[in-house]
């Protein structure tokens, strides 16, 4: 029995900001109403801030908190500053979206906060029930604001399918959770990661797949992708966008630490498994994007191959394999939350447009549109010199110094398949005949598009900030 | 022994009134055998010398969520027997998933090789937790839960809370033109907003 004392709440200062702040804003809410909505939307941006800055200034060392369910150490606050980037980038983009949808509720940026809150400890999780809690927390949230246009059929489908796969993948990983108990004693990582040394029993192993199971449904690797189309073009787009970001870094950042940090002794053991899901990940990713004509279910698609090409760094398992997977998601952050800034920008009167070819012709109607879009698209295809490639670079040369060569070349073939279906949208938006016009951005639209467009493009200029961080953050799991 | 005895006969009768739950016709017989699910599995508990779970088990489980689901299945107007009509045909594929699964879980349990040092060294390190003899589950529970657990139990009032304000956002609608109570408007109400006198003349007709 410990008794929490005032310096263990040091550390879990940016989650108490966001818990604490959460339940104010909840509380304006209530009292003024939806009138309230747009001061709910500032102070939750505000919120985001003052965590991410508490998390930027707590020291690199380790420190575990809370009779050992909670740590920082620089890999947490390296995904933490990714997530909550994420987050707030999310809430900019929905405001717009819901206030002309008719859909403009304070609950939202509430629960986009509270989802954030769990990610955040699903980053700094130090024991299986933190993890555990962290990742209900985080998805609970998300299926209700998958749910949000409640009365659009495709939006309240979207949040029931993910309800209930999502539930299912919890029964997953508490299972197998449950099985490494048993066999290990404590849901501690130090004390699972030091009786967890060498060759393990087949029902040790049962339990890591399950649990590995129960994460990779969160990250949307295939076998476990179902989900991921049918939600992401249900959702309201604000929501997808939410979805195709931030929820990755923590879910990636739980697999990372479980594997790399906790389960380091059967490195070979793991190993198999992550080379086979990257593998059908990048796969699914590549072809079954070639016939789709939303473009949230391409986007869908890609996050599915994306989240592949990052298993690689991991299956890489070594630091380098650690530093690619960072650098890698970063980059798909930016990207992503760009392409999804364009996305919503493809207004027609009152009409949210979603289909590939009504983008024929952009580049004469939208230039500034048509560029930033070309921009996003040749960086998550890969295509030197946009950051997209460099990802691809850091992670494929991490996993060949692994000696990971049958994956790398795989991997790489599978990247030009892609790049087909990404570079087939730039000669839509540039060669195909005009449609009618688009409204003209709004200021906020053209900020995030701006932005991610500028760090996508001169990402080689300057890698130095990124690149240091990720090394140093993957050297605090080592 | 007689351990042993009761342990298949909870066992087994809650294997056995599980299967029936799926293969009830009536709906409301599913629940009931819910019920007599949950009550072997607290019987369970009970062998097990975890009394506390076994009596959550009856009053959370059965108390609460199961006579829920029997008033929401006494009450919602769905056909059942529609519902289950194409359920026959997707036996054999389920059927066959089910078997795939039997035949893994059958090798795995075959090659199953724990080695008895290892849930030893499991079982010595859960002990270290353990609480001192002669203190019942209740008060092991009530001295960690919001002690060593207490982030955990603090965050899952979060899940909880994200739960409640879901349900509202997604089922709460404001129907205009709904009369409600307005007991600021009702005491702020004077003799003169509240009556109207009127001079009528008489013999005049309205």
């Amino acid at each position: 029995m410990t008794s929490v004392t005032l310096p263990a709440l040091g550390s879990v200062l940016p989650e108490l900001l966001l818990a604490v702040g959460s339940l104010v804003l909840l509380l304006i809410g209530a009292v003024r109403g939806n009138r309230a909505s747009g001061t709910v939307n500032v102070l939750a941006l505000v919120l985001i801030a003052l965590a991410a800055v508490a998390v930027a200034v707590q020291g690199p060392e380790k420190v575990v908190a809370l009779n050992d369910a909670f740590i920082v150490d620089g890999f947490a606050r390296f995904w933490k500053i990714l997530a909550l980037v994420g987050s707030g980038v999310a809430i900019v983009l929905s405001r717009e979206f819901f206030v002309r949808e008719g859909l403009d509720k304070f609950e939202f940026p509430v629960l986009v906060l509270l989802s954030t809150l769990g990610m955040l400890l699903m980053i700094s999780a130090n024991s299986l029930l933190t993890l555990y809690v962290g990742l209900e927390l985080q998805s609970l949230a998300i299926y209700v604001i998958a749910a949000f246009d409640r009365d659009n059929p495709r939006s309240t489908e979207a949040g029931l399918k993910y309800f209930l796969l999502g539930a299912l993948s919890s029964g997953m990983l508490l299972y197998g959770s449950s099985l490494v108990y048993g066999l290990t004693g404590s849901v501690n990582f130090p004390a699972i990661a030091a009786a967890v040394q060498g060759e393990q029993g087949v029902l040790f192993i049962f339990g890591l797949v399950f649990i590995i199971a129960g994460l990779a449904f969160k990250i949307s690797a295939v076998p476990f992708h179902m989900w991921t189309p049918d939600v992401y073009e249900g959702a309201p787009t604000p929501v997808t966008a939410f979805l195709a970001a931030a929820p990755k870094m923590a879910a990636m950042a739980l697999i990372v630490r479980v594997l790399v940090g906790v389960f380091p002794g059967i490195v070979e053991q793991w190993q198999q498994i992550i080379v086979f899901v990257a593998i059908a990940s990048m796969a699914i990713g590549s072809f079954a994007a070639i016939g789709q004509r939303s473009i949230k279910r391409l986007m869908a698609y890609s996050s599915i191959g994306h989240m592949g090409y990052a298993l690689v760094g991991l299956a890489a398992g070594t630091e380098q394999g650690v530093q690619s997977v960072l650098i890698y998601m970063a980059i798909y952050l930016a990207t992503t939350l760009g392409t999804f800034a364009g996305i919503l920008a493809l207004r027609n009167g009152n009409v949210y447009v979603d289909r590939i070819e009504d983008l024929a012709g952009l580049s004469r109607t939208q230039p500034a549109l048509a560029f930033f879009f070309a921009m996003l698209f040749f960086s998550l295809a890969g295509i030197p010199p946009w950051a997209g490639f460099f990802g691809k670079f850091y992670v494929f040369s991490a996993a060949i110094d692994a000696g990971l060569y049958a994956l790398s070349i795989i991997g790489v073939l599978l990247s030009v398949v892609g790049a087909f279906y990404y570079l087939r949208i730039v000669k839509i938006i540039y060669f195909d005949e005009a449609k009618a016009p688009y409204e003209a951005m709004t200021p906020t639209l053209k900020l995030v598009l701006g932005v991610s467009s500028v760090v996508v493009l001169l990402f080689w200029v300057l890698p130095a900030p990124l690149v240091g961080s990720a090394v140093a953050a993957a050297k605090s799991l080592f | 022994m007689v351990a042993a005895a009761f342990f298949y006969l909870f066992a087994g009768v809650c294997i056995a009134s599980a299967f029936m739950v799926i293969a009830g016709r009536n709906p409301v017989t599913s629940v009931l055998f819910l019920i007599l699910t949950f009550f072997n599995a607290a019987g369970l508990f009970i062998l097990i010398g975890a009394e506390f779970l076994a009596m959550m088990l009856v009053v959370v489980y059965v108390g609460a969520v199961a006579v829920l689901f029997l008033f929401v299945v006494m009450m919602i107007d769905v056909d059942f027997a529609e519902l289950r009509a194409g359920f026959l045909q997707y036996l054999p594929v389920g059927a066959l998933v089910g078997i795939v699964f039997l035949i893994e879980l059958v090798l795995v349990v075959g090659t199953l090789f724990v080695d008895p040092a290892v849930l030893h060294t499991a079982a010595a390190a859960a002990a270290t937790d353990a609480p001192r003899a002669g203190v019942t589950n209740t008060e092991a529970i009530g001295l960690v839960l919001y002690t060593d657990y207490l982030f955990a139990f603090q965050t899952a009032g979060f899940v909880l809370l994200v739960a409640m304000i879901g349900a509202i956002v997604l089922t709460l609608r404001h129907k205009p033109n709904v009369k409600r109570q307005d007991i600021a408007a009702q005491v702020a109400r004077s003799h003169e907003t509240s009556v109207e006198l009127k001079n009528v003349p008489s013999r005049a007709g309205v």
